[in-house]
């Protein structure tokens, strides 16, 4: 007679885990494990850090249907919230109300605060600004040494060059600005190391404001202070929002440029095809397919259930913890088949790597043309770009708010 | 077809503006949509339908 372990220890062993570690030979796709249980149903129970079991919700049109209900809540005060890290939840009480955890008119108010600046009209207005800064910078790294990291030579400075040029911060300040924001948004260190950084940046940000005040740019500063001086927005407030647009935007944006290089390098056919086409259709085409293919926000959105939940014939009880994992629906073979092939030029654009619903990411269109623009300036300049290390060596980004890797070595 | 935007409901995303420049706009002092043309022409519907099924706030509703 066989045994068989029916004791609850083992029960909660079939419990699946999130998140799980990916595979060393496959760096570049979601874990497999997490791949598996969404090809068997759309949602599934799954233990997280603190031994609560959320509902992860898998499948891409589920996925849609959860993020786009009103009886899903972003309010973390509520028990039960599924925090993403130990770290997120013992800091809940110095977390104010921000349009991260605001539901419904609270949401939609700083929301609309935000949303001028990030306009696509706006963005393409960037665009020159943005080609010139990333010729710059790849003219710096090809006069340099060689080889060299390709994070420190461009996929860090890039971004926070462009949320200067977004904010409006003058010309000369871009080296200080650089140097603390690098500090600043670094999420790998500890509130400790990074507070001066965010201090510097914080009063640095303040005078700015007032200065913008008096003389008034086309930038986010001055709608900001616009709005301080409409008595619509409180200057600390407006600090945050500026602190909250650098974070958000910094190691999202690197990230991708990195992790994208990398994922090219080994993809030679779609990087030919990069290289050779032009057409501003293709990169824009391209850049959905790479959102897609990485999705680099891989800690899944957190949520939270109002009431019972009735979906793909399960019930989501209210109270339950909610977690979405992007990459689960990026790579669900319904939406987009042969999920595991990058192909340049397959139809991307629905795509979750920014998530969906009303917390869609605010910054995606400035995202968009960042990308559009290395992506369609780097592997056309430098086309012996290589890496310099063996692609086993590189070291990922598994447990960071965004997946990417340290270094990356290249030479050309 | 006819084409009815939620003002409310719009997050200012702009994806619509991405799908179908024609039809959608985004307002300067906030970045909510402005539909430009309510009853736009046969050769757009397939960027229109797009456009209504890529907005994240699903804001946009064709009547046909």
């Amino acid at each position: 007679m066989a045994e068989t372990d029916t004791s609850p220890a083992a029960a909660d062993a079939q419990v699946p885990q999130f998140p799980t570690p990916r595979s060393a030979k496959c760096p570049f796709a979601p874990p497999s494990d997490l791949l598996a249980l969404g090809d068997e149903k759309p949602l599934a129970k799954a233990e997280i850090w603190d031994g609560s079991t959320p509902w992860l919700i898998l499948g891409h049109a589920a996925q849609r249907a959860i993020l786009a209900d009103p009886r899903v809540s972003v309010d973390e005060h509520r028990p039960g919230f599924p925090f993403p890290t130990r770290t997120m939840a013992e800091t809940l009480e110095h977390r104010p109300l921000t349009i991260f955890n605001a539901d419904g008119a609270d949401h939609a108010r700083f929301r609309r605060m935000m949303t001028a600046p990030f306009t696509r009209n706006r963005m393409e207005r960037l665009r020159p600004a943005i080609q010139q800064i990333t010729d710059q910078l790849i003219d710096e790294m090809l006069a340099g040494p060689n080889p060299t990291d390709l994070v420190k030579a461009l996929s860090l400075p890039l971004p926070s060059l462009m949320i200067c040029e977004v904010l409006g911060v003058p010309y000369a300040d871009h080296e200080f600005f650089q140097e603390h924001a690098e500090v600043a948004t670094n999420t790998e260190l500890t509130g400790e190391q990074s507070r001066a950084s965010q201090q510097a940046l914080g009063g640095y940000l303040a005078k700015l404001l007032m200065a913008k005040m008096e003389t008034p740019g086309d930038d986010v500063l001055t709608d900001f202070a616009e709005r301080i001086k409409a008595k619509e927005l409180e200057l600390p407030d407006a600090v945050m929002l500026c602190m909250v647009l650098l974070i958000a935007g910094h190691e999202t944006s690197a990230n991708m440029i990195t992790l994208a290089t990398a994922a090219l390098l080994e993809s030679p056919e779609q990087l030919a095809q990069l290289q050779a086409n032009q057409d501003p259709q293709f990169i824009a085409g391209a850049v959905e397919e790479l959102l897609r293919y990485l999705t680099i926000a891989h800690l899944g959105q957190r949520r939270i259930a109002l009431e019972d939940i009735e979906i793909e014939g399960e019930t989501i009880k209210g109270g339950e913890g909610i977690v979405v994992p992007l990459a689960a629906g990026n790579w669900d073979p319904i939406a987009f088949p042969e999920p595991d092939r990058l192909d340049l030029t397959r139809e991307a654009r629905h795509h979750h790597a920014f998530a969906w619903g009303v917390h869609q990411c605010l910054g995606q269109q400035l995202a968009r043309i960042e990308l559009q623009v290395v992506y369609g300036t780097l592997y056309r300049r430098i086309p012996t770009l290589r890496l310099a290390v063996s692609r086993d060596e590189l070291r990922f980004r598994g447990d960071s708010l965004a997946y990417g890797v340290y270094e990356l070595p290249v030479t050309w | 077809m006819k084409v009815v935007v939620d003002t409310d409901k719009c997050v200012a995303a702009g994806n619509c503006v991405a799908a179908a420049m024609d039809v959608f706009d985004q307002r300067d002092e906030d970045g909510i949509v402005v539909l430009l043309n309510e009853y736009p022409p046969a050769e757009l519907a397939e960027d229109v339908r797009n456009a209504a099924a890529i907005c994240p706030a699903l804001a946009i509703r064709i009547e046909d």
